[in-house]
């Protein structure tokens, strides 16, 4: 029990509200306010979590974003998220949250013993050495220990039932951080009546003002934070957006931001979304993001107790917890004495204050002195000691560049260690939109590089220091916004006073000197990168930074390395005896912190993620008892399902009664294209193989148009409906593409041609009646059409009426039966198709569905979607007859390459079963019956139960497959288990090849 | 990214669609195949300013001469391919 919450203190907690949660199913108070980690430390609980490969125990390490130790899984069994950081989750009543890689409990974690046997081989570079030696049998070995041993939290495996949502914001300036200088950037840019956007991921602005003691125009550093976040809620200019994290900086000043909306509310509001993602289009950004505390390296670093100087402040400060009794205040910079301040006043015992420096600042340790704590100098953290928890810490002395020396030595008992091993920068957002960034020896860390979109960094974020100085520098970034705007630049000043700034530069110290205990000097705590790894990594040529990345793993998994990049490098850099820039840093991606897919997805889920769009019939065949399936854009019947039938049974019903008697099909979905002008038919002769100036008005033709790489695009009737007027027909996929396609042509390639075109897709409704009683239907319910074939012969197109609606009818046949089309004004579709429904009742019609439209066109050997894969050439499908050899078409230039002429090419053929067993689509085909090592001579494209035939058929590409006409071959599906099925290669014209039948 | 339409002002990419290099122009189709294979296959990969096509497909469906940097995504120039082009 080393935590304990004090009497006072506690900015942000609320004590007459305490809140109740769980951390390992066992029962815990805290107050509104605290995070999950401040209440588990208040509690006496600092044994957070197990770390990543050895199963370390771990506490908390960090104040916020960074925290690399305590991660946990929140929420239920099937809905709970993982790794999340214990210092950033706001407790609220019936919290439910679990520790992670542990095994029976935290506490007693069996993995913690085994792994530590198999650490030798755990080191840098494992899995290279393991993959690329001769271990590539022992991989198989290792794989099964470490998945189960190493890793993270796991995710719920049911649906995320939270709303997301997704919106946008336009501002001025962002300014991303609300603290000190992020605070004074929008104060001062607000007051100009500039749009302003602050976003901040904590819970309030303010920042580190948090933990100062300084004044800011004679007030208290808070009463300055409430002031300036009162002013800024009264301007209606500024829009102040809190837990919301700035994770990404993207092209044209467009930065993403996830705002967690209710993550921190016990009872949440159903209208409002978990998680909303904002897009932010910014002018000018201001990054006033801050600077992350680093830790010292040293042996037993790692213990639960050591905790970065920040961290303890932040946990006094805000939440008035004490996390130990008794301390030792370690590291190289000035923040060092004011963590000391602040557990001192907190009534911590701090045994002693370590700084490496030579001669620390005699004002700031003056105070610490006068308080009876000793202040030593030219001081490092030797190693810490402890079982489960940090109990003793050694001292020892270093040279002036920070370097351990023999001789004085000096040992603490303790339960804290807060270090510092100085600040380095969030440079992240910078780094993203902008150059390579900077080394600084004057702060020993990275300063943003120049910037490659509109932003300005400011304060410690830009490597300035001291609250004065900070604050200026909020002042001058927004000025220089602003006057990048175009926008008068305020005279604005902010004066603080700050008994804590610092006065003298930081030391570098490195974990150089370790020697013995290099393997317990923790470098990346997450994954568990030790000293020694690093220097094995240099010891074995991987001494690039991005090398060492991969090497070691290093800066990776969910906190990025915000707390080990520059240690890491440093160390680098000290084995190399180069300095820093030389050795490099890695460039920072997005995101900054993890972002909920959720948030990214947003409302475009389930049915949202791709809208559908339904016909003017689709409630009709629903209410008919249709399968609806979504096939590209749209909705289709399937089948339309009798009681006790299936699938199979529908569409096998559905295809005879089209054989035998006649049926409709909504063909709504059709794409349609009008194309209009004096060169429209110049146009058609252009993007279809065959020839469209020759037809005349009033027919229809079927056409094929290819890619211009020769292979086949699309395929579809088009319809003369005046000299030049033409109504195109494109498969249901290509509708879109096929209009792109002539958009690109008529405005870049021919701009010559005189050719408007325009979607008519969703302006018409269609349906098709088939079979040969279809003249005969039609007779009954359309008027204004001579419908004799010498009227209406194959392939024409005529105007006509149903009752009162006007109407296209064109005959045209995909099934091989006499059929024809109706098409009529969207709005009127129903009321067509209900007409020749009940017309047809006499006559036997049935609706039919997708199914049974597949199975007419296979059994006439018609191509589709499957047949048009993009690898198949006309001559493939059989259509190489229907090229023009007069005009030039797109394609044809590139069409007979040797390749796409080669005799072996695999081309349309019809298999029919020899079994009673179906085909199915994907299958392959192969000579004999042995599925071992025979080459796959095509697969099955198109396959379906014939009625017609009484047989299992199917369409297939398949190798010279003409020649094997009359060839028994096999079809074989292993990867689906699928029983190899003896067929015969057959015409795909199966069905009636003379055609008789259309003009039954 | 965002782009300056002509027509429609700046607009998201996302109601663009890429439409390849705007420096290679089709041949003439009675053009050999040697000519057609360079057209469709060959591209210049440069780094710095690029002409590029792309089509208003969630706006005025016309297509956009872009000048853009390929190494920064700067958006240099914006043209109408043809004022008068289809859908307008």
């Amino acid at each position: 029990m080393s935590g304990y919450r004090l009497p006072e203190r506690g900015a942000l907690i609320d004590r007459s509200r305490p809140v109740h949660f769980r951390f390992d199913g066992r029962p815990m108070t805290g107050f509104a306010g605290d995070t999950l980690a401040s209440a588990l430390i208040a509690s006496g609980t600092r044994l957070l979590g197990r770390s990543f490969k050895y199963h370390r125990p771990r506490g908390l390490l960090g104040a916020g974003v960074e925290e690399p130790n305590a991660l946990v899984t929140l929420g239920a069994a099937t809905t709970r998220e993982p790794n999340i950081q214990a210092s950033i989750i706001e407790i609220f009543e019936g919290l439910r949250s679990e520790s992670q890689n542990r095994w029976p409990s935290l506490r007693h974690d069996i993995m913690t013993w085994p792994l530590s046997i198999v650490n030798q081989g755990l080191k840098a570079g494992f899995y290279y050495k393991t993959f690329m030696g001769p271990g590539r049998r022992a991989w198989d070995f290792y794989e099964q220990v470490i998945r189960r041993a190493a890793g993270l939290g796991a995710a719920g495996k049911e649906m995320d039932q939270s709303r997301y949502e997704k919106t946008n914001a336009f501002a001025d300036v962002l300014v991303v951080g609300g603290g000190p200088a992020g605070l004074a950037a929008t104060l001062t840019a607000g007051r100009t009546g500039a749009r302003v956007l602050v976003v901040d991921e904590g819970p309030v602005l303010g920042g580190s003002l948090f933990e100062s003691r300084a004044t800011i125009d004679g007030l208290p550093a808070i009463d300055w934070v409430r002031a300036a976040v009162t002013e800024l809620q009264a301007m209606t200019n500024v829009r102040v957006l809190i837990r919301a994290t700035a994770y990404g900086y993207y092209d044209g000043n467009v930065v993403g931001a996830v705002e967690r909306v209710q993550d921190h509310l016990a009872e949440r509001d159903p209208d409002l979304p978990r998680h909303r993602h904002w897009t932010i289009h910014a002018g000018q950004v201001v990054l006033t993001t801050g600077a992350t505390q680093r830790p010292l390296v040293f042996p037993g670093n790692d213990l639960p107790g050591v905790m970065l100087g920040s961290a303890v402040e932040r946990l006094i400060a805000r939440y008035a917890v004490a996390p130990g009794r008794e301390a030792v205040v370690a590291g190289a910079d000035d923040s060092i004495y004011r963590t000391t301040l602040a557990l001192v006043e907190a009534g911590v015992a701090v045994r002693a204050v370590a700084d490496a420096r030579p001669s620390p600042p005699t004002d700031l340790a003056a105070p610490i002195e006068a308080a009876g704590v000793p202040v030593h100098a030219a001081t490092l953290l030797g190693q810490a000691k402890g079982s489960k928890d940090v109990g003793r810490v050694r001292l020892s002395r270093c040279d002036a560049s920070g370097r351990p020396t023999e001789g004085w030595s000096e040992t603490h008992s303790l339960d804290l260690v807060a270090v510092s091993g100085g600040w380095t920068p969030t440079i992240h957002l910078a780094s993203q939109a902008g150059g390579p960034p900077l080394w600084s020896p004057e702060i020993d860390a990275f300063v943003p590089g120049p910037p490659r979109e509109a932003w300005t960094a400011a304060g410690a974020a830009a490597g300035t220091f001291g609250l004065d100085a900070i604050l200026a520098d909020g002042v001058r970034a927004a000025c220089s916004a602003l006057a990048a705007l175009g926008r008068p630049t305020p005279q604005s000043t902010f004066a603080a006073s700050d008994p804590d700034a610092p006065q003298m530069a930081p030391l570098a110290i490195r974990a150089t000197g370790l020697g013995k205990g290099a393997d317990k000097a923790f470098i990346d705590f997450q994954n568990d990168v030790t000293a020694s790894d690093v220097k094995l990594a240099h010891q074995e040529g991987y001494r690039s930074v991005e090398h060492l990345k991969r090497y070691t793993t290093l800066g990776m998994a969910t906190d990025q390395g915000k707390t080990s990049n520059v240690n890491a490098l440093g160390l680098m850099a000290d084995l190399e005896g180069r300095p820093i820039p030389d050795v490099g840093t890695t460039r920072f991606r997005a995101p900054y912190t993890p972002v909920s897919l959720g948030a990214l997805a947003g409302r475009e889920i389930g049915g949202h993620f791709r809208p559908v769009r339904r016909t003017a019939m689709h409630d009709w065949h629903v209410a008919h008892g249709a399968d609806m399936l979504t096939t590209g854009a749209w909705m289709r019947p399937r089948v339309y399902r009798r009681p006790g039938e299936s699938v199979t049974d529908a569409y096998i019903r559905e295809a005879r009664t089209v054989r035998e008697a006649v049926g409709i099909v909504d063909v709504s979905t059709l794409g349609k294209i009008t194309v209009q002008g004096p060169d429209a038919a110049k146009l058609l002769d252009r993007v279809y193989a065959n020839t469209f100036s020759s037809l005349t008005v009033g027919r229809a033709r079927y056409g094929v148009m290819l890619r211009e790489d020769g292979f086949v695009y699309d395929d579809g009737t088009t319809w003369r409906l005046g000299e030049n007027d033409f109504l195109m027909t494109t498969t249901t996929a290509n509708a879109a593409g096929v209009l792109a396609r002539l958009e690109r042509h008529l405005a870049v390639d021919w701009p010559d041609l005189k050719v408007a075109v325009a979607s008519a897709t969703d302006q018409w409704a269609g349906l098709a009646i088939a079979g040969p009683k279809s003249r005969e239907v039609l007779r009954t319910v359309v008027a204004d059409v001579d419908l004799s074939d010498a009227g209406t012969p194959f392939m024409a197109v005529r105007k006509g009426r149903v009752g009162k609606v006007a109407v296209l009818v064109t005959r045209i046949s995909f099934s091989g039966e006499r059929a024809y089309e109706i098409h009529c004004g969207a709005r009127d579709g129903l009321a067509v198709w209900e007409a020749v429904h009940a017309a047809g009742q006499p006559f036997g019609l049935v609706p039919y569905g997708t199914e049974a439209l597949g199975t007419l066109r296979i059994e006439k050997g018609h191509v589709s979607g499957p047949e048009l894969d993009g690898r198949t050439t006309l001559s493939d499908l059989g259509l190489g007859k229907m090229a023009s050899t007069k005009t030039p078409f797109v394609g044809r230039a590139l069409m007979d390459r040797p390749a796409m002429i080669s005799p072996d090419r695999k081309v349309l053929v019809g298999l029919r079963s020899l079994a009673d067993a179906p085909l199915r689509t994907g299958a392959h085909i192969i000579a004999e019956r042995m599925p071992q090592d025979m080459p796959s001579l095509g697969h099955v494209t198109s396959p379906t139960f014939s009625p017609a035939l009484g047989a299992y058929i199917a369409l297939a590409l398949v190798s010279a497959g003409r020649e094997r006409t009359g060839e028994r071959l096999t079809v074989v599906d292993p990867i689906r288990n699928g029983t190899p099925t003896e067929v015969e290669v057959v015409s795909p014209h199966f069905f009636d090849p003379e055609g008789a039948r259309l003009h039954g | 990214m965002r782009i300056p339409c002509p027509v429609c002002g700046l607009r998201s990419v996302s109601e663009f669609t890429y439409e390849g290099d705007a420096t290679v122009l089709r041949p003439p189709l009675e053009a050999d195949g040697d000519t057609w294979f360079a057209t469709v296959y060959e591209r210049r990969n440069p780094r710095g300013p690029h002409a590029e096509l792309w089509h208003h497909t969630q706006g005025c469906r016309c297509f956009v001469e872009v000048e853009r940097d390929t190494a920064t995504h700067a958006i240099l120039s914006a043209r109408l391919v043809t004022p008068t082009g289809a859908g307008i």
